[in-house]
């Protein structure tokens, strides 16, 4: 178990180091272009190879790389082209604020899709398993861009009970929250409900279930002590990898109702070639994304006994 | 509760019992016309081939019948309760306390995510409100009973944690807990070794005497049954068609399914040469296209025009003869004597063998195994040898069988790959019609040294390709053995295929899940036999096939292998089927050859140790068949951990000293070509009692009963 | 019997082929889920094809000065101005017709980046599951670095890098999509390569390829099926996203998320303009996603 935990660890590591290189491939090998964006379409050239010299651009690749990736673990991710600031000021509050949407979307999510997941999965085929498949199929198809565009005009254009934006700029404010958190919650709750669904309904169908309920135990019993223990392993790393899906829909959510995110930042800088934000954002994306998928990976393995003990 | 137990009633009564599926194509009667009483501490079985509805009646006494199933009429008394009127509440009070389920699959039925303490120990707590450690020490205590080695350790264990064999103690222990009053045991011994087997099947055997527990026991194989049960229902297609006492039902089987199924299955009388088995013709037919009458009737030689095919046949008692508790489902049982008829089919002549065609030569085959824990990596043992195969010597002559017979784990299959070219062997010689091919893997043999060996293989649902035609499948291995390369040449030799293999030839078009596993059993028969082999290699492929079809199947393989003299590599775990076809046997444990000879040097006296427990455990169909009862401790070692000596050495009930665990037994030689690899001497192994006694003729009891 | 009659059997045609291909899509009739997604397809496909028909106007003219709410009956219009059923947007388009014609470029380029995207996966998932060993590792390694990506991360900076052209746009598809393709089809492939008929195409010594292609692939093709509407709906979606982020197809050309990135601004006044094509995009999503729970229900039936 520990062997498979250090290597997980070891893995994300290694998957960080090479998305670095690629990273720092694709954005900094033309150091020319590199001169241009930091200091506009306008300079000159001898501004531009004075640049380059002061920040050693003209030393070789691989000590640049090793250079910007010790920086980088360090905490140093360089200074906004945009922002004339350091990135790391501006990266972590609105990080803050990404996961405070991010963690309403998911309080709100998760009990939900459980609970309708497991209902459906419990009586398979039923009216309101029917219903619940049809309703999360329906909901998965509307990206995200567009339930923004209906949310809004019902209940900011008709009904004008919400704000249409949600800069948060005045402080903390619920309601600014509560759009967006429905956007995401709507698209991603279906694909959590049915693979919930899928996972109960395969558990119903298993021997053991069978066994429990021939054995006379209360059904309840059968599906808190029986069904439930396996049939949520697989949600629980749906749940986890739903993390990485949520980094991407928080671009298009906080682009759409103007929320100062994480996604909106990275967005902007990709907008207008801020390329140290870039790395920072991609970086810190990639690092979520990873460490929940290992979290999830170890996870998986602790919940079920037939790999723990083998 | 809103039921009272009848304590003086029967404790099963079932009486005109039909019940229905409903599905897409509509209503599908399962069973039909079912009785059956069950008394106290009795034993019933229940036999039948997969579809005959043997299995749904188990399900519908614990009124468990899913969604889609529906009791149409009659009813079912449980110690004079009617169980069709019971709520759900009331069922869950009888289920697991009164009446209890063993199932095929041991290791489906238990939760893989709850500890097995856990899940026995609930019962008690559910049904008589027992605290947590009262439960406990009663299940330790079950578990003894179950003779479960270590109860405390498996009561803390998960399920993937322990053998199959003891998952199913466990399944067992979980049935008696509360002790029911019957029991329903639904094949549960299919998914284990014979060895293994063996063991659950005396443990079985031993509940209702010990616990007074009455059992239905269900199974497809009647050797089981007669080592089991008291008295015997026979099903075909939802129906019963013969009921009665072992002894009457064995000795005087009277519906002709009954007596067509003894005739498919390999008795230690039977022999291949002087009395072939008798497969039944034709298949079992759709539930939904049952014919009118008698369900067996377009199978039956004794079919009549206008009598069978006519209205609904009853059960009628069997009266003469020494008959006890008897009923058949035939409106000709009267007339039908199945002396008058040729006993056995037509008998051939023995088989001339010719040249050597496959000489094996101290073959060995090792995998490696990483192991990747701590412990392992630090004191550098991180890689182990699996010896799949082990020494393995012998050699098969032109149109001889050679059988290899083993348990799970004894490197049947990966011998198979190394002939075949799957794999390669780690040393020695494989030598097929003189060349050595034991380091060629099949890329690099010649196409038409590759269509000289060829296989055919286990399980009929995969052999097949699903999405090609069986005609393209075939042609393309004429193709690619180079056998015919015109288009119409090769269309002319896959339908004579066909022919040879007895199906029509506008199966050429069909697709694989169009045809009954016997049909595509017989289709990859013919794609071996397509490329003219000296060799085929036929790995179990009858095991998964119901023993009317299995008879079938075989008999054809061994008429095709007669006419093409072709040597036949046949890997079983089954000695029944083995004795039947085999000339020569090897009997492999663990990746090395226990024991290999003729097969009546196999059969008979010196035995290993090994092939005597092997020959012990198979159960046979005859109840005058006696045998030696000889019973293995223990499981099967792990092929990444074999013992060090004797690989048998574990669990072999002569083991003779510390010599059997420390040191490789030395290969004796009984006769020449009968080797036995033991430390026991030879003059020791000849004393040995024959496991097996088969009555004479002229002693069986019908044979008596005739002549007086 | 059989032997009487040498090889009367009537010869099989590639007609008899297409018939059957045919029998299998009338399965579909089963399922009113797949019919209703298979019917929502097929309208936005016709739409597609006969959009110069179809289309009362040119969708990138400029029609009107000003902008004008979807027609409603009785609605009152200025002399001589014609009507637009669905309005005009900001700058005075038909919505109507930029929506017609935008449903070609979904339906072109969204097949077309799902077509590609599979070739690559379904050709490293077969090398992945089939050889196993150090080319799986390989493989698998690299998809699980380009899966760690949040997808979306992975599209902005792919497209801000190399710029928003249809090209661009459908490569980054293909690099983001086809790992998650070889993961399934390796999965599969695992799974079928233990088959008998795979053993016994081996056993006759026939080509890895031919093995994975011929004997592997064909029985793999239901869940793959199944899994390809899921994505065409995803890579819409995807489309779609990206145009609404401003990183789509480059104007003037209707392109659905395009239509709403181009209007957002204004849509508290005007929410004619964001909703039609939100619609139109929501609901060729719906169609595949439909289709796929239809032909996964008639598939698990036998």
């Amino acid at each position: 178990m520990l062997i498979f935990v250090l290597k997980r660890i070891g893995f994300m590591l290694l998957t960080m180091v090479v998305v670095s290189i690629l990273l720092f491939l694709l954005l900094e090998i033309d150091i020319r272009g590199v001169a241009t964006m930091v200091l506009g379409p306008y300079s000159s050239e001898e501004q531009r190879d004075i640049w380059l010299q002061q920040n050693g651009y003209l030393d070789p690749l691989y000590e640049r790389y090793l250079r910007w990736l010790g920086n980088f673990v360090t905490g140093d991710f360089g200074e906004s082209i945009r922002f004339k600031t350091p990135v790391s000021e501006i990266l972590w509050p609105r990080l803050w604020n990404t996961a405070i949407l991010g963690f309403w979307t998911f309080a709100v999510m998760i009990p939900i899709s459980l609970i309708l997941g497991i209902l459906a999965g419990m009586n398979e085929g039923s009216k309101l398993d029917r219903s619940i498949s049809v309703t999360s199929i329906i909901t998965t198809s509307v990206p995200e861009f567009a339930s923004a565009v209906f949310l809004s005009t019902i209940f900011v254009f008709w009904w004008k009970l919400l704000p249409g934006t949600s800069s948060m700029s005045d402080g903390f404010n619920f309601r600014e929250l509560m759009l967006p958190v429905m956007v995401l919650v709507i698209y991603d709750f279906g694909y959590v409900a049915r693979m919930t669904r899928a996972s109960m309904a395969e558990v119903m169908t298993t021997h053991y279930i069978r066994t429990a309920v021939l054995k006379g135990l209360p059904y309840r019993k059968v599906i808190l002590k029986h069904a439930l223990r396996n049939a949520l392993i697989a949600p629980f790393t749906v749940i986890m990898l739903q993390i990485n899906w949520l980094l991407s829909g928080v671009i298009v959510v906080e682009f759409a109702f103007a929320y100062k995110g994480f996604g909106a930042l990275l967005l902007e800088a990709s907008l207008t070639s801020d390329i140290f934000m870039i790395e920072a954002c991609a970086m810190v994306a990639v690092f979520v994304a990873v460490a929940t998928q290992t979290i999830a990976d170890v996870g998986y393995t602790y919940l079920n006994p037939r790999i723990r003990f083998s | 509760m809103a039921f009272k137990f009848d304590e003086g009633a029967p404790v099963l009564e079932i009486k005109d019992l039909n019940l229905s599926y409903w599905t897409r194509a509509g209503e599908i009667p399962a069973v039909i016309d079912f009785s059956l009483t069950v008394h106290k501490g009795e034993s019933i079985g229940l036999v039948g081939e997969s579809g005959c509805g043997k299995s749904t009646v188990a399900m519908a006494i614990m009124q468990y019948m899913g969604s889609n199933g529906t009791i149409k009429s009659g009813s079912i008394k449980f110690k004079g309760v009617e169980l069709t009127e019971l709520n759900e509440e009331e069922l869950r009070h009888l289920r697991g306390k009164h009446i209890s389920m063993i199932y095929q699959e041991p290791f489906a039925a238990l939760n893989p995510s709850l500890t097995l303490g856990n899940q026995l120990k609930e019962v008690l707590i559910t049904h008589e409100d027992l605290s947590g450690a009262e439960a406990y020490d009663r299940a330790v205590q079950m578990l003894t009973d179950v003779r479960l080695p270590d109860p405390e350790r498996v009561m803390a264990a998960y399920p993937h944690q322990i053998s199959g064999g003891q998952q199913q103690r466990v399944v067992i222990a979980m049935g008696l807990m509360s002790s029911p009053s019957l029991l329903l045991l639904d094949e549960p011994t299919t998914a284990l070794d014979v060895t293994v087997e063996a063991g659950i099947t005396k443990l079985i055997a031993e509940i209702s005497r010990k616990f007074g527990t009455s059992q239905i026991y269900i199974s497809h194989n009647l050797g089981l049954i007669l080592e089991v049960c008291d008295r015997v229902f026979v099903m075909y297609s939802g129906e019963v068609v013969e009921e009665g006492t072992i002894n009457s039902l064995f000795t005087w089987p009277k519906h002709p399914y009954t007596h067509g199924l003894f005739g498919c299955i390999p008795l230690p009388t039977a022999d291949k040469n002087a009395s072939p088995l008798q497969p039944i013709p034709g298949q079992l037919p759709l539930p939904h296209e049952r014919p009118p009458g008698c369900n067996f009737g377009p199978r039956c030689d004794f079919f009549q025009d206008g009598r069978c095919d006519r209205g609904v046949v009853g059960m009628d008692s069997v009266t003469g003869t020494s008959a006890t508790d008897h009923r058949v489902r035939c409106v000709r049982w009267t007339e039908i004597d199945y002396g008058a008829e040729v006993a056995h089919g037509e008998a051939k002549q023995p088989m001339e063998f010719g040249d050597t065609v496959l000489e094996v030569d101290n073959m060995q085959k090792y995998y490696e195994v990483h192991d990747r824990s701590i412990a392992a990596i630090i004191s550098g043992e991180s890689v182990k040898f699996v010896k799949a195969n082990e020494a393995i010597n012998f050699s098969a002559r032109e149109g001889e069988t050679v059988a290899i017979v083993g348990e799970s784990g004894c490197g049947k299959s990966t011998f198979a790959k190394v002939l075949m070219g799957l794999e390669t062997a780690t040393e020695g010689a494989v030598r097929h019609e003189g060349k050595d091919i034991a380091e060629i893997p099949v890329r690099e043999r010649d196409p038409k040294q590759i269509g000289k060996l060829q296989m055919v293989f286990q399980n009929p649902f995969d052999t097949l390709n699903p999405s090609h035609t069986v005609g393209g499948q075939i042609a393309r291995v004429i193709k690619k053995f180079g056998v015919e390369q015109d288009k119409d040449k090769i269309r002319d030799r896959v339908m004579k295929l066909l022919d040879i293999v007895k199906l029509p030839r506008d199966f050429y078009y069909r697709r694989p899940r169009q045809l009954s596993g016997g049909q595509k059993q017989r289709i990859g028969i013919a794609r071996a036999f397509a490329g003219n082999p000296s060799m085929v290699i036929a790995d179990e492929p009858v095991s998964a096939l119901d023993v009317s079809v299995a008879a079938a199947v075989t008999e054809l393989l061994m008429e095709i292998q007669r006419e093409h003299k072709t040597t036949l590599l046949f890997i079983s775990h089954d000695l029944s089927v083995v004795r039947y076809l085999a000339d020569r046997i090897v009997v492999m444990y663990l990746g090395q050859i226990m024991e290999r000879g003729t097969t009546t040097e196999i059969f008979d006296p010196p035995y290993h140790p090994y092939t005597e427990a092997l020959l012990s455990a198979v159960p046979i169909a005859d109840p005058e068949v006696t045998k030696r009862e000889i019973l293995l401790e223990g499981n099967l070692p792990s092929v990444l951990n074999p013992p060090k000596g004797c690989p048998f050495s574990t669990r072999c009930p002569r083991k003779i000293g510390k010599i059997c665990d420390e040191d490789r037994p030395p290969v004796q030689m009984a006769s020449e070509g009968h080797a036995i690899a033991c430390h026991i001497p030879l003059e020791e192994l000849r004393r040995v009692e024959p496991v097996i006694r088969v009555p004479q003729e002229d002693e069986r009891v019908h044979v008596k009963e005739a002549s007086a | 019997m059989a032997n009487s009659t040498t090889t009367t059997l009537p010869a099989q045609t590639t007609g008899a082929a297409l018939m059957r291909a045919l029998k299998s899509f009338a399965l579909l009739r089963e399922s009113w889920v797949g019919m209703f997604g298979a019917g929502i397809i097929l309208l936005w496909a016709l739409m597609a094809i006969f959009a110069p028909l179809l289309a009362p106007y040119e969708p990138n003219a400029t029609l009107l000065a000003y902008q004008r709410p979807p027609w409603w009956p009785g609605m009152e219009v200025a002399e001589g101005t014609p009507t637009f059923l669905l309005g005009t947007d900001h700058v005075g388009r038909d919505i109507l017709s930029r929506i017609v014609y935008g449903s070609q470029t979904v339906l072109i380029y969204a097949p077309l980046a799902t077509f590609c995207a599979y070739a690559v996966g379904i050709l490293m998932g077969l090398a992945a599951g089939y050889y196993r060993g150090w080319v799986d590792d390989v493989l698998s390694r690299i998809a699980d670095i380009i899966l760690s990506f949040p997808v979306l991360v992975l599209y902005v900076i792919i497209i801000a890098t190399f710029g928003a052209s249809p090209v661009n746009i459908v490569v980054a598809i293909i690099f983001a999509s086809s790992p998650g393709i070889m993961r399934i089809v390796r999965g599969l492939v695992l799974d079928l390569r233990n088959r008998d008929y795979v053993a016994a195409a081996q056993t006759r010594g026939e080509s890895s390829w031919r093995i994975m292609l011929v004997e592997i692939l064909p029985n793999a093709r239901g869940p793959l099926i199944v899994d390809a509407c899921l994505r065409l709906g995803y890579v819409i979606i995807t489309i779609g996203v990206l145009g609404f982020l401003g990183l789509g197809m480059p104007p003037p050309d209707p392109d659905w998320g395009g239509m709403v990135n181009e209007t957002r601004q204004i849509a508290l006044a005007f929410p004619h303009m964001t909703l039609f094509p939100c619609i139109a995009i929501s609901s060729l999503i719906l169609g595949f996603n439909l289709l796929a729970d239809g032909l996964r229900e008639i598939s698990l039936r036998d």
